[in-house]
């Protein structure tokens, strides 16, 4: 038996490691944008994607935000779903069994209304062998302290990382929020604090008027904007923290075609994650993919590191 | 379920404001229920930025031509032009291509044939109730079509309803094409003629709601098509949850339009929630 001989062009290596986590390529979903994963089962191969990153999970059940809960704005979506997810132990008995079958890292998203829950979910969390890593939404006002909310206070951030990294016992993904002034602030207390990994952004706090009713668009007044509006917001954060931590950073923000995800490899992300792109066309991730390692075997890259972190100043 | 890319067949006005289009969608028609729906993507540029859902009004193949091709099978959709999306769609012509998610969601139940079946649809409300009509037709029950407008250029497609075999009852408010006044008035008229039977409603708001408070008065079975706005049809944004019946601040209840839905039976709603979203006062 002879082989055929073809000129083939090499792949290049799309593995990246973050905090411990070994992921095949860095593409991933942003959580509430890909459901508990098996929604998007029928569009894509979840077994080649970086991760699978959850619907934010609570201690309790929770229903979430009255409606309208979602408005489309000039290349981009408000939104104030208002975090509704199953809990924590419907997650456990029915979404796990379907995640367990999977040869993906399952990064757990979650938070808490207190410091106290959030300790709690963290705890849940390590009962569950096939979480990969926890992915720590600080966006969330404290209820008991005035609802300030925590990842716009370094001490409360700060605080928070703190406390979950005593009791989580698996890599710790700490997400920023962007509605502060100076990101690299909020940045250097979680990693202070114990993350092992930073991913940012959150949705940029926005709000939309129907100038026939005079009512705030959504329900929640304002909400958070969300897809390819907010990209250069999100790149210019990400280069901030890059150039502020030392821990990896995971870029975030408007990311819909492979080219918007080589800019936050650029600037030094080591992964990235699509949020709102995954509305538009649920395969998305598959072409971003894609698209990344097409853009690697043109330029000549062998391995994805020599991308990251490759901007020139 | 499919994410297709694929093109336009055709799209023509149909009435003032309401277009029909065909897509090319193989293997569509064999999974598609009456009252499901389809997430269109206009465009590959922005604006806009998210799909649109669109009501299925039917499916078919067009016969293999001389090629001796397989037939093509196709999906058509009808919509009102209303904003930048359906401008957009209004423009767009055969060949072009255009993405298409479906077919999504939980349509009509309608297992048994027992005693008359009443149709309800205003303006666009009447496009999911063509697949309707026709399962219902051939389950041999007798439908009748309410249907129900503005002005005679919300009504469309009344002869391909009666080429199914439905017996069709026009009204507009301002008198332009049947009989003057709204829908639900004939609604009652006919739920006097037929005490036993069963209604499926489509159209907007208002319409919905005075259905809901006649089929409650009249102990009749209602089954409602809703149209919320949504971000992905899957069942991730959560953006299109609608209250259920007995939704409480304690015990609350948020349905997924995309996936419980679009079709509900009434009594699973809350009505009076539904009502408020959508600006027109209570039900009862």
């Amino acid at each position: 038996m002879s082989e055929t001989t073809r000129t083939t062009v090499k792949k290049p290596s799309m593995a990246v490691e973050i905090a411990g986590i070994k992921l095949r390529n860095p593409v991933m979903p942003a959580s509430g944008t890909f459901g508990y994963g098996e929604e998007y089962a029928p569009f894509l191969d979840l077994e080649k994607i970086g991760a699978i990153v959850t619907k934010g999970l609570s201690l309790k059940p929770k229903a979430g935000n009255p409606t309208p809960r979602i408005a489309e704005t000039i290349s981009g979506m408000l939104n104030a779903i208002g975090l509704q997810n199953v809990g924590i132990e419907a997650f456990i008995q029915h979404k796990m069994p379907f995640l367990r079958t999977l040869n993906t890292p399952v990064i757990a998203n979650f938070f808490g209304n207190s410091l106290e829950e959030y300790g709690e979910v963290a705890k849940r969390l390590n009962d569950i062998p096939e979480i990969a890593a926890g992915e720590l939404n600080i966006s969330c006002p404290n209820v008991k302290q005035g609802g300030i909310v925590f990842g716009t206070d370094p001490k409360a951030a700060s605080e928070v990382v703190a406390l979950v990294r005593k009791h989580l016992q698996k890599p710790l993904i700490v997400k920023l929020t962007p509605n502060v002034t100076d990101i690299t602030v909020v940045a250097r207390a979680v990693e202070e604090a114990g993350a092992d990994a930073i991913s940012c952004i959150n949705t940029i706090t926005g709000m939309s008027v129907d100038i026939h009713t005079r009512k705030p668009r959504i329900a929640n007044r304002t909400g958070g904007l969300s897809g390819p509006a907010i990209r250069p917001i999100a790149v210019r954060m990400v280069h901030q923290v890059v150039q502020t931590v030392s821990v990896p950073v995971i870029g975030i923000g408007g990311i819909s075609r492979p080219m918007d995800a080589l800019e936050f490899l650029i600037v030094g992300a080591k992964a990235v994650q699509v949020g709102t792109a995954n509305f538009v066309d649920p395969s998305v991730i598959q072409t971003i993919i894609d698209g990344i390692e097409e853009f690697c075997i043109d330029e000549g890259i062998k391995d994805i590191h020599e991308l990251i972190g490759s901007l020139r100043l | 379920m499919k994410n297709y890319r694929t093109k336009i067949i055709s799209n023509q006005e149909i009435s003032p404001g309401y277009y029909r289009m065909r897509i090319l969608a193989p293997g569509f028609s064999e999974t598609a229920h009456s009252g499901q729906f389809v997430m269109f993507r206009v465009q590959r540029s922005l604006p806009p930025l998210l799909r649109r859902p669109f009501g299925i009004f039917r499916t078919g193949s067009l016969p293999a031509d001389c090629d001796g091709l397989p037939p093509k099978e196709f999906v058509e959709i009808v919509y009102k032009v209303v904003g930048r999306g359906t401008t957009i769609m209004a423009e767009l012509h055969e060949g072009d291509k255009v993405e298409l998610l479906g077919p999504l969601g939980n349509g009509f139940d309608a297992p048994s044939c027992d005693g008359e079946r009443i149709l309800v649809g205003g303006g666009i409300g009447l496009v999911p109730l063509y697949m309707l009509a026709g399962e219902l037709i051939e389950k041999g029950c007798n439908v009748r079509l309410l249907m129900g407008g503005r002005t005679r250029d919300d009504i469309f497609a009344v002869t391909e309803f009666e080429r199914l075999g439905v017996e069709t009852y026009v009204s507009t408010d301002d008198g332009s094409l049947g009989e003057e006044g709204v829908v639900t008035k004939v609604l009652e008229r006919k739920l006097q003629k037929f005490p036993k039977a069963e209604v499926f409603a489509c159209g907007p708001m208002p319409m919905l709601c005075a259905v809901r408070d006649i089929c409650v008065a009249n102990k009749t079975p209602l089954q409602v098509s809703l149209e919320e706005s949504m971000a992905c049809g899957v069942g991730a944004c959560l953006g299109c949850v609608v209250k259920g019946a007995g939704h409480t601040e304690e015990r609350p209840s948020y349905l997924c339009t995309c996936k419980v839905g679009p079709v509900f039976k009434a009594q699973y709603l809350d009505w009076n929630a539904l009502a408020q979203s959508h600006g027109c006062g209570g039900c009862e």
